[in-house]
């Protein structure tokens, strides 16, 4: 792997790091020629009438139709000696999208199989079915990246991905992606192999998953920036992002499969919802609690929630109304000088430490909790992930994470039908399946919200004393017709 | 980088120099210093004003972090600019949020303020903030949402000018923290859903109505027929042969719910339409445990038209729910907490939102969702219901 012994490729706390200067596509004596006042941009008209899209300009919300434009005018500026694909192609981007805004229908054709030599995944055909009024963008192809963890980035990087998507691009990315990649929107076929050279080699990237495979995990911020990360989440993202790169490359599974990582049950990523394997941070021992600080914020010197209240006047802080009484376990007493959690009747909502969080914090006792089958509505409806492992502590390497993955996995492979998400077939199979059979693990009632009311239940031939084989000679003797 | 057509790629040797799987960089590097040395050492945090949060370490550092909403369709003439502004205040560092904001760490409040001051001077072309400050505490943030008419093949809505439209409409509840609890806002513009809005405070859906046009002239050569058919979860699609031996698809259009996973699965059944396209809304949704479980999202606006460029019925329907929540709500409680502890019959009530048949949910596992006890309250709703069979 080219990335071992490359941690640190872009680190400027290091010496002999890479910089923008080292890679950079554009001069900067290029870049400076291509520059714009804000008079000229200001001035700048594109080539199509766009009424619909000039709207879009207004109001404060920041307009990305104005910045496709900008766009626009910088390709002119650096003219077409300087880009790979037609200087106009943001230009016909809006005039396609004013048609659209027209015809209120899209565009855009159904993708092609496309993609870079070995990989199955990660780049999106897409073509315009105007292709005479917009030849700039007759090919569009998107190009997910593989983002850094946490969305952190340097501006070394940052501006080598916007050279390479601006000089074999549109110029236009997302940032980011709905499953967290960095996305270069919109290069045609030929530019795939280049770019992949260029992120490979001087970028020390990689692209990132589309179709049936393995799609780019995200992840929390986490440790990083967060006093309620119960585990590293960016450390154990990137560790089975690089785990699981055969996976996330070549697509060999029924359907999407996402690894997302929160540290902590607020799950700022969502893992709860969307991934079909969420790795959630919890804690088994008690809430830490600083009484002093808790009087504090009793006083009014401490604004709650962090402050996140302060727009409005909400009256003073009255911790019996907004903290202990709406703890869903009710396990919290407050006795006006000292608060007390039954912390075995807890069950680790984040609430209290949400509203006090320079007096209370999570335990110190830390791990994932492991939940699996969270999709959207397609095709069966909407579901969320289903507690799983309760508690698992984790340390790199995280083999016994990696355990339960590839065994996941494998029956789903195995099992599960083409376009069916891991979701659909834990319940196409029963819960009991996929817990005793393919995890081989006890059953618990943590896994469920309440036990079964209908009664239609299974049962194996060997729990029942004398099997299932009976002789019906043997049952006339007793019951004669 | 390589420049050129094909840059260093050589098409007649393409395995040579190939380098793959080596994933992404590595996020260590990428870590401000200030981030570094207190990882894992976080101790809390506080909002010092709308837009800056104060996180505070064990060590006793502090990073002041400044946060501004960002559309997640950005060129890079933004993203440099925002690299020059990093490079500025931030010693080259700089990050997004899982819900398309970006922030700017710093290690002194003073230069935070500035930062923040130089942040909300910028403005685009046309008027808008390219970097407006906010999003912090009991509001909204960025919208995320997916790709639209910008770059989808299934959309039943645009994505981009939809949120645009909308983020202006909550505009001041980005730069303010005046809600009863965070409000999380998504869209996503077909049943797809790669936005995943599914559990949403407020999400925004683009809806197909008009069922596929079957182009029986080529979809025998471009798709397999027995995918599209084994496509439908509703089995409203059957393989047929014409006379003349052509092999197409005839549609049951009453059993169409307008999914398009037919259309996903094979180009030749299109289901957008003009007239038959346009955005659901969907509410109470959420995400995180506090207090209450995760949430599904529940329709409450089965469909309003795609009336381009603003969307101004989505937007004075958003807007109207906001506004309600906003007032009626007690603290902490997220949207869809407030509107179970009133009751539904209550949110239609007081948002003034008709209530249709389309809300009775009809898919699998629907009587889930139907009322099955005494405990109810009596609107119009149900006068109404009263008075259709002589009972008043």
């Amino acid at each position: 792997m080219a990335a071992e012994g490359q941690e640190h490729l872009w680190d400027k706390e290091e010496k002999e790091h890479r910089t923008y200067n080292d890679i950079r596509i554009f001069t900067e004596e290029e870049l400076k020629k291509a520059a714009y006042t804000e008079e000229e941009l200001k001035a700048f008209k594109i080539k199509h009438a766009t009424p619909q899209m000039d709207e879009l300009e207004k109001g404060p919300w920041p307009s990305c139709f104005s910045d496709v434009k900008r766009e626009a005018l910088h390709r002119k500026k650096l003219g077409q000696d300087n880009l790979m694909l037609p200087v106009e192609c943001c230009e016909d981007l809006l005039g396609q999208v004013e048609l659209s805004y027209i015809n209120k229908e899209t565009h855009w054709k159904h993708g092609g199989i496309i993609g870079v030599l070995g990989y199955g995944g990660g780049v999106i055909g897409r073509y315009s079915d105007q292709q005479d009024k917009f030849p700039s963008i007759a090919h569009f192809h998107t190009v997910r990246i593989n983002q850094p963890g946490g969305h952190f980035y340097n501006t070394d990087y940052l501006r080598g991905l916007c050279d390479i998507c601006e000089y074999r691009g549109s110029g236009i990315m997302n940032m980011h992606g709905s499953t967290g990649d960095t996305i270069f929107l919109g290069t045609f076929t030929e530019q795939l192999e280049p770019i992949f050279f260029d992120l490979t080699h001087d970028m020390g990237g990689d692209i990132g998953g589309s179709g049936s495979n393995l799609r780019t995990p995200s992840d929390c911020l986490g440790m990083a920036r967060c006093e309620w990360a119960c585990f590293d989440t960016l450390d154990m993202c990137y560790d089975m992002t690089m785990s699981f790169q055969d996976e996330l490359h070549r697509p060999a599974f029924p359907y999407k499969y996402k690894f997302k990582f929160s540290g902590c049950p607020n799950d700022c990523v969502a893992a709860i919802a969307r991934a079909d394997q969420s790795h959630i941070g919890t804690w088994k021992d008690d809430i830490r609690i600083d009484q002093e600080a808790v009087k504090e914020y009793v006083a009014g010197k401490i604004p709650p929630d962090g402050g996140a209240f302060a727009g409005r006047d909400w009256g003073p802080f009255d911790i019996q109304k907004e903290v202990i009484d709406l703890c869903p376990t009710q396990c919290m007493r407050w006795d006006g000088n000292k608060l007390t959690i039954n912390n075995p009747e807890c069950t680790r909502c984040m609430h209290c430490i949400d509203v006090m969080p320079e007096a209370l914090r999570p335990g110190v006792d830390t791990g994932i909790t492991l939940l699996f089958g969270a999709k959207a509505p397609i095709l069966e409806g909407a579901q969320m992930s289903l507690v799983t492992i309760p508690f698992m502590y984790v340390k790199k390497p995280y083999d016994n994470l990696k355990e339960v993955t590839r065994k996941v996995q494998d029956w789903w492979m195995e099992e599960g039908k083409n376009r069916e998400r891991l979701g659909e077939c834990i319940q196409r199979f029963g819960l009991k399946t996929f817990i005793t059979d393919v995890l081989g693990i006890p059953v618990m009632p943590q896994s469920i919200r309440e036990p079964r009311s209908n009664p239609y239940m299974f049962f194996k031939e060997s729990e029942v004393p004398g099997g299932w084989k009976r002789d019906i000679k043997d049952y006339r003797k007793k019951h004669p017709l | 980088m390589s420049r050129a057509r094909l840059g260093y790629y050589d098409p007649k040797k393409p395995q040579e120099n190939r380098i793959t799987d080596i994933g992404p960089p590595n996020y260590q590097q990428f870590l401000p210093p200030v981030i570094r040395k207190n990882y894992g050492k976080w101790a809390s945090h506080r909002i010092l004003e709308p837009g800056l949060i104060m996180h505070v370490s064990e060590t006793g550092d502090k990073a002041y972090t400044v946060r501004v909403g960002q559309p997640r369709l950005v060129s890079v003439e933004n993203v440099r600019e925002m690299c020059d502004i990093a490079d500025k205040y931030c010693g080259g560092y700089m990050r997004w949020t899982t819900r398309n904001n970006a922030e700017f760490i710093t290690d002194s409040e003073e230069k935070a303020k500035a930062l923040k001051k130089d942040l909300d001077s910028r403005k685009h072309s046309g008027g808008s903030y390219r970097f407006p400050t906010g999003g912090t505490g009991m509001g909204i943030t960025a919208i995320v949402h997916t790709q639209g008419w910008f770059h989808c093949h299934t959309p039943a809505t645009d994505a981009s000018g939809l949120v645009k439209s909308v983020a202006d409409a909550l505009f001041d509840h980005f730069k303010e923290m005046k809600l009863p609890a965070k409000l999380r806002v998504s869209m996503a513009c077909c049943l797809n859903m790669c936005g995943a809005v599914h559990c949403s405070d407020i999400a925004l859906l683009g809806y197909h109505r008009k069922p596929p046009i079957v182009d029986d002239d080529h979809i025998g050569k471009m798709c397999e027929i027995p995918l599209v058919v084994a496509a439908c979860p509703l089995y409203a699609i059957k393989p047929v042969t014409s006379p003349e031996g052509k092999r197409s698809v005839k549609i049951n259009e009453e059993k169409c719910m307008f999914c398009g996973n037919c259309y996903t699965m094979c180009a030749a059944v299109p289901l957008a339409d003009k007239e038959g396209d346009g955005v659901s809304i969907l509410v109470g949704g959420k995400i995180s445990s506090r207090v209450t479980h995760p949430k599904f999202s529940k329709i409450v606006v089965p469909i309003l038209p795609n009336t381009t460029p603003r969307w101004p019925e989505v937007c004075d329907v958003v807007k109207k729910i906001v506004d309600v929540y906003a007032k009626d709500a007690n603290k902490y409680e997220r949207l869809g907490d407030w509107a179970a502890r009133i009751g539904w019959e209550r949110f239609f009530e007081k948002t003034e939102l008709p209530f249709t048949w389309h809300l009775l949910d009809d898919y699998r596992l629907a009587y889930d969702t139907y009322r099955t006890s005494m405990q109810f309250k009596f609107t119009e709703h149900a006068w109404a219901v009263s008075r259709a069979v002589d009972g008043i």
